[in-house]
């Protein structure tokens, strides 16, 4: 496959191995948010969101596959974001 | 003379009208950038989530318990399945199974339309009982659950516009691979549409738990 073709197909089985993590996953929260833990739900809920989102990027959209270029950009756009993060939560925090 | 050196210079203009501008890469890297801005945008409204949560966390946890956790449920393996079949399509207009792509596509369709029916039954049982922004009933309750449900239809609402939007462009792919303007050889334009959807998936994988499971 030369460099300018983008096409990366895995094997189907790569897929659905993805999407059975992907839905195990998703029973986990749900089974957590069940056991009422209150203040760890929220937490958790965001821990494994993130997982699962990491799951979806890297095998649905192919970004194992890609250049370094990428993960430089989604660096970018995560500090980006974490300064947001930072700045509203540090002007909330201080009032 | 002069005549040949129009003709010689006309020559190479007139061929690169016809060079190929394909180019995967450049195109990917663009859809990535406007991925980007998706991300703050959904995300602002996270960051605007995350602080009115630790304001109105009793009211917000009591509005969460008002949702239908299990619809929630359901539409997140939807939109989950939907996902797979988009990946699948992909994956089999590379190895120039078109068929089987169009069909994949199909699918994808199917599960969108799904996700949008469970969704609307939601806002429509929600408005049935007079909880939408500014309504009275929504205006008597405490502030915290106004927040509450403003955010909710605010954001659930711009990820269904996503939803629908996605389908369209689906759509659109499908009707170029039938024109073989998509070929197994050049697919950017598919691949592009699946970048979209998942990340659609992605954000919903967000919103389902801090919306349906905080109660």
């Amino acid at each position: 496959m030369d460099s300018n073709t983008s096409g990366h197909a895995d094997p189907y089985g790569v897929y659905v191995a993805t999407w059975g993590a992907l839905m195990a996953l998703t029973a986990l929260t749900f089974g957590i948010a069940l056991l009422d833990l209150k203040h760890v739900t929220v937490l958790a809920a965001l821990l494994i969101a993130a997982v699962k989102g990491s799951l979806v990027l890297f095998y649905f959209m192919h970004v194992r596959h890609e250049r370094p270029l990428f993960l430089y950009m989604f660096l970018a756009v995560g500090i980006t974001y974490a300064v947001f993060i930072g700045l509203t939560f540090v002007d909330y925090w201080s009032r | 003379m002069t005549e040949s050196q129009a003709t010689m210079t006309a020559e190479p203009v007139h061929a690169a009208d016809h060079v190929d501008h394909y180019d995967p890469l450049g195109a990917k890297i663009g859809m990535w950038l406007f991925l980007f801005t998706e991300v703050l945008l959904f995300g602002a409204m996270f960051i605007a989530f995350a602080v009115y949560l630790r304001q109105y966390r009793i009211e917000f946890m009591g509005g969460s318990r008002e949702l239908d956790r299990y619809l929630g449920l359901l539409n997140t393996a939807v939109l989950l399945t939907s996902s797979l079949t988009m990946a699948f399509a992909v994956a089999a207009m590379a190895r120039g199974q078109t068929r089987r792509a169009i069909g994949a596509l199909a699918a994808t369709l199917l599960f969108g339309a799904v996700f949008l029916v469970v969704k609307a039954r939601e806002w429509g049982y929600k408005f049935s009982h007079g909880i939408y922004p500014q309504s009275e009933t929504m205006l008597d309750r405490p502030v915290g659950e106004q927040v509450f449900y403003g955010l909710y239809f605010a954001m659930t609402g711009l990820h269904a516009l996503h939803v629908i939007i996605g389908m369209a462009i689906i759509v659109s792919a499908a009707a170029l691979i039938l024109r073989r303007r998509i070929r197994p050889d050049r697919h950017i334009y598919l691949e592009n549409t699946g970048l979209y959807w998942h990340l659609v998936d992605i954000i919903w994988i967000f919103l389902f738990p801090l919306f349906y499971l905080i109660g």
